[in-house]
């Protein structure tokens, strides 16, 4: 184990912190990446088509 | 001798075009992946095994600095991307600028939080307390509070373009407090230590320590480009979404 010195306990926290942080804002980015591209399958799915895409099929 | 005559497209133009955007950009999307996850191995090598673990001045608590300043500097710099893109939506009306930064928001809310609470673990050991009114200090906490007002307004509005040009004003209205972040170390006597890597003389640390302190920097700013790539992708199709789901209303009404 690397030694972290006396003050170990605030370094830990602050890498912990940026970990969750940075962790969720990736798991974040990707959900509402993912959530975003089914909405849009969905709606082409049932046949709706944007007007530069030309007339639904 | 033959003369052009179809109209060259720029590259500007091209990438106004949300769907070539999407195309032209997406390439570049592993690529940044690989490379923002190459620098932060990397970045962490160094700082937990080649760097070393204190210095006289700082101390014990130097690794954190490894991740406090590469946050502080994203939290200006997402800014200024923010209000860069303010410029393109109000002086250009450049389809992608607001796009950028509706999706700039909350990346550089985050990373400016992320920012204050290194820092505040740093303070303790290091000033004896987690939180002072300094100049730095309180003019981080405003920027945090302005990139949230930013979102919430982006949230207040149905029309997105109507937003964009509000929220752009507001942006560069804001911009204000950069400079004032940036330089109140200089102009108010603060707890905070002043600038040590951006000087007109140079950087004022040893190489052990500055080249840790640079790949992370790269590392966490390549992370907010992929990041911001990929969220400007997810408005682009947001909003074709909406536009889908407005025609299919329409469309039921008539």
């Amino acid at each position: 184990m690397i030694e972290l010195g006396p003050h170990a306990v605030f370094i830990v926290w602050a890498y912990i912190g940026v970990i969750i942080g940075v962790g969720g804002l990736i798991g974040w980015t990707l959900y509402d990446a993912r959530r975003t591209d089914k909405k849009l399958a969905d709606l082409e799915a049932r046949g709706i088509r944007r007007r530069s895409a030309g007339p639904a099929a | 001798m033959s003369i052009e005559t179809t109209p060259k497209q720029s590259w500007w133009n091209r990438i106004a075009n949300p769907g070539q955007f999407v195309a032209w950009t997406g390439r570049l999307l592993w690529p940044l992946t690989i490379l923002t996850a190459a620098l932060f191995v990397i970045g962490l090598w160094l700082v937990f095994f080649q760097s070393p673990g204190s210095t006289p001045n700082v101390g014990t608590t130097l690794r954190i600095l490894y991740i406090h300043v590469p946050n502080a500097w994203l939290s200006q710099f997402v800014y200024g991307i923010m209000a860069v893109s303010a410029l393109g939506t109000l002086v250009w009306r450049h389809p992608m600028a607001d796009v950028s930064m509706k999706a700039a928001a909350p990346l550089g809310a985050l990373f400016t939080l992320l920012a204050l609470f290194t820092g505040s673990l740093w303070g303790r050991p290091a000033w004896g307390t987690f939180w002072e009114w300094d100049g730095r200090m309180t003019s981080t906490l405003v920027l945090l509070f302005i990139y949230l007002g930013i979102v919430a307004l982006w949230r207040a509005f149905d029309d997105q373009l109507r937003a964009a040009r509000v929220i752009a004003v507001f942006t560069l209205v804001g911009a204000i407090n950069i400079p004032i972040i940036k330089f109140s170390v200089d102009w108010w006597s603060t707890l905070h230590q002043p600038a040590s890597v951006l000087r007109a003389d140079g950087p004022r640390m040893p190489p052990e320590i500055l080249t840790p302190l640079l790949v992370m920097f790269f590392a966490f700013t390549f992370l907010f480009l992929t990041l911001h790539l990929k969220a400007m992708h997810t408005e682009i199709k947001r909003r074709r979404v909406m536009t889908m789901q407005r025609r299919a209303a329409q469309g039921a009404e008539s």
